[in-house]
């Protein structure tokens, strides 16, 4: 005879030893002695961190042209839209505009804030000249110059500056190759780091900077198998094990049709979000809360129980 | 409603002192059906976190630069790193162990429930640990995650950029709300007890509420 359970009442059938503590005490010891081991086999990655003096010192013609990039408008960063400026409208998910509710929060105009902005810091009368000759002019002069000064520069892809034959740059080169000396000293690390506050800890505007960079931070990315269509973020530096728990999160912007489509961002955070209330909510579905049942791996788990009742 | 029922002291204390006797808290024994590894992977799960936190104090004693500067405090970092993918091996194994088993059985779903948030929360956690390791890795996390959040808004709010605010969600806020949570997880499946073998014919679940 099967002797049936009711699991919302309490069990006051057979019972065995038990001790909480000791098994708790136990299992900290365990982990404390496998942590230590593999800490010690293995130990953990650091890979430095990288700067826009790293940058500009390891591939100055990258850092120029991606400079360049801000003031025409061209960059990640200056066509993002919200939290940091009004660039462009943000993916929505049908009528719901996500990205774009809360405002912009962190305000960040590239051309203004990595550029302009860190030299009007430097006292040198050139630079200054032609700061005040880049603010007087129209957006549409702006756009102009920078423009013709990113394709002349995409033209010749080792360089650092161009002369100004054709006399259409106006100002550009000569804050570029300004911005490039500051970057190359570290001042502009230390200019886009305290603009808002004198004691940093808040990197948005560096780490924004280097994102937009196409030959540098991406290509080291890459080579640490770390880029998005490598499962990016569950990895790691090097071969350690990185956020393996976010392997769900990765696998999706590696199949279509989120691989291609520029919403990927919204339509895998929403797709996600929707999974992780559907596991919350697995003992209400009817088909997955009989799955257990079905699929009877409960069999191997209470082997000795049933064994018993037999 | 009587008068101690409008009392929120006496209806806290109902509902928490007097809701479970103390052997249902410190238990000396259990059901005979609770005799399987799978129930290893919930304690050793609370066992990793209590190295996540005894690690991450230690961490705390010279701030989040002096693992780059010191062997001592990379290998407390390492410590750390390992103690995380333990916690989530164990996590894992145990949700997916309490899933086959219908855990939820037994007006248990609120044991289910507060474990998946304790997993989501533990996920983000995790991920600001990342991001602060003042490193090119946590750079790199940092460009790459402001996508998904700002896609959804989220990051006019949670800016991954923001090493300092990383650092406090890390140490503080997000840890005490883990905390939490599996404190209340634990109290439920000790109030609820254990949940019984699935019996041969099923036919008694027991109500997932």
């Amino acid at each position: 005879m099967v002797l049936k359970v009711d699991p919302s009442k309490k069990w006051t059938g057979p019972t065995r030893p038990y001790d909480i503590i000791k098994e708790g005490v136990i299992a900290v010891v365990v982990v404390a002695l496998l942590a230590a081991g593999l800490s010690l086999f293995f130990s953990s990655p650091d890979e430095k961190a990288v700067t826009l003096k790293s940058w500009s010192n390891t591939n100055a013609p990258d850092f120029v042209q991606t400079a360049t990039g801000e003031l025409a408008g061209t960059t990640t960063s200056a066509g993002y839209g919200a939290p940091y400026n009004h660039a462009a409208k943000g993916p929505t998910l049908g009528p719901l505009k996500l990205q774009d509710w809360a405002g912009v929060r962190i305000p960040v105009d590239p051309a203004t804030s990595f550029v302009t902005e860190p030299l009007a810091i430097l006292n040198d009368s050139s630079t200054n000249d032609a700061v005040t000759a880049w603010k007087a002019a129209s957006a549409d002069q702006q756009g102009k110059w920078a423009t013709a000064y990113a394709d002349a520069l995409g033209k010749k892809p080792d360089a650092v500056s161009l002369e100004d034959t054709a006399n259409a740059f106006g100002p550009v080169p000569t804050m570029i190759s300004s911005l490039l000396v500051m970057a190359k000293t570290g001042a502009l690390d230390g200019a886009l780091t305290t603009s808002d506050t004198p004691l940093p800890t808040n990197f948005t505007k560096p780490l924004l900077f280097l994102a937009d960079s196409e030959g540098y931070f991406g290509d080291l990315a890459a080579k640490q198998h770390l880029g998005g269509d490598q499962w990016g973020v569950m990895n790691e530096t090097g071969s350690w094990p990185g956020q393996s728990w976010l392997w769900l999160f990765s696998l999706w912007y590696q199949v279509e049709p989120f691989k291609s489509s520029g919403n990927a961002d919204t339509l895998v955070m929403t797709l996600m979000g929707f999974l992780t209330l559907c596991l919350a909510l697995f003992p209400i579905f009817p088909f997955i809360r009989k799955l257990p049942y079905k699929i009877p791996i409960h069999r191997l788990i209470w082997k000795k129980w049933y064994a018993r009742k037999l | 409603m009587s008068s101690t029922e409008k009392n929120w002291t006496a209806r806290l204390r109902k509902s928490t002192l007097e809701s479970m006797e103390p052997q249902d808290l410190l238990p000396d024994n259990q059901p005979a059906y609770v005799a399987s590894w799978i129930y290893v992977f919930g304690v050793l799960t609370i066992a990793s976190l209590v190295m996540l936190i005894a690690t991450g104090l230690v961490l705390t004693l010279e701030g989040p630069a002096w693992w780059h500067v010191s062997s001592v405090g990379h290998f407390w970092n390492s410590m750390h790193l390992w103690s995380v993918e333990l916690f989530f091996v164990f996590m894992v194994v145990h949700l997916w162990g309490k899933f086959w088993m219908a855990a939820w059985r037994g007006k248990r779903t609120a044991t289910w429930v507060t474990g998946v948030i304790a997993f989501m929360a533990s996920i983000l956690t995790a991920l600001t640990g990342y991001l602060i390791q003042t490193n090119f890795d946590s750079q790199w996390i940092a460009t790459e995650a402001k996508d998904g959040f700002n896609a959804m808004g989220i990051g006019a709010f949670f800016n991954t950029l923001n090493t300092g605010q990383a650092i406090l969600l890390h140490v503080a806020l997000l840890p005490l709300a883990v905390g939490i949570i599996v404190v209340w997880h634990i109290l439920l499946v000790r109030r609820k007890g254990v949940v019984p073998p699935i019996d041969n014919d099923a036919t008694i679940e027991g109500g997932a509420f």
